[in-house]
């Protein structure tokens, strides 16, 4: 587990692994669009992210990128999402308030009502949320496999 | 011959099974919710208010947006307990 499985899974893992990511991302980034959202697509990512770690094993991944590093991308992503639930209450009216929908700035067109065709730059404060959450879920989930896989390493070591 | 655990699980099983059966029927039919006001408020403007297709997004991150607050909290401890509970201590 440690030390990574045999390079036949390497290579496939490295093979799927941008389609995965470019997957989640799509889901977080058309959150206001279709079905899914920071949430789902954060979780896609940290699946991807999951798949690298067992294929390569904790040492080599735990070289790469270290866990408080995540835990510092987690901990932006919830200082901003908090942040645009207050900057709502700085120039609109409450918390959580929409005040980017409807004054054509960033993503602020409004589609007409019914069935209508996507349009990326609509939703207000929405997308922007959803990127945070979707960085918070994406370095939390992979935080915690990350910890657990090299705790696993460190007990082998020991033993 | 049954004992009396047997007895007491069976009799504690009927009971669930008699509640369960009980709010079935009295369940509303499918697609008819008894007070479908708020649903159809933001079905009708949540494309209007918030700018997004997605109504559920919208009630997500919009209109329950503590609720979205909350569930990041819940995600935020979780992810501190275990980095605590796993940390490299000193050897």
């Amino acid at each position: 587990m440690s030390e990574g499985m045999s390079k036949i899974v390497k290579t496939i893992a490295s093979a799927a692994f941008p389609f995965i990511m470019i997957y989640g991302l799509y889901v977080i980034a058309h959150g206001h669009l279709t079905p899914g959202g920071g949430f789902q697509g954060g979780a896609i990512v940290a699946s991807a992210l999951a798949m690298i770690l067992v294929a390569f094993g904790s040492i080599w991944t735990m070289g790469k990128i270290k866990e408080k590093q995540l835990s510092l991308f987690e901990s932006l992503g919830a200082i901003s999402f908090i942040l645009l639930a207050f900057l709502g209450l700085g120039f609109g009216t409450v918390f959580f308030k929409n005040f980017l929908v409807d004054n054509n700035f960033l993503f602020g067109m409004v589609p007409e009502t019914g069935s209508t065709f996507a349009n990326f730059n609509t939703g207000g404060v929405l997308p922007l949320m959803n990127f945070a959450v979707g960085l918070k879920v994406i370095a939390g989930l992979f935080a915690i496999v990350l910890v657990m896989a090299y705790a696993i390493h460190t007990k082998e070591e020991k033993l | 011959m049954m004992s009396k655990r047997t007895i007491l699980a069976v009799t504690f099983f009927a009971i669930v099974a008699l509640f369960l059966c009980f709010s079935a029927l009295m369940m509303h039919p499918f697609g008819e919710p008894e007070s479908p006001e708020m649903d159809e408020s933001i079905i009708a403007n949540a494309q209007e208010e918030t700018g997004a297709n997605n109504a559920v997004t919208s009630v997500v991150f919009d209109y329950r947006g503590f609720d979205t607050l909350g569930e990041a909290t819940i995600l935020f401890t979780a992810v501190a307990g275990v980095i605590l509970v796993f940390r490299r201590l000193k050897k």
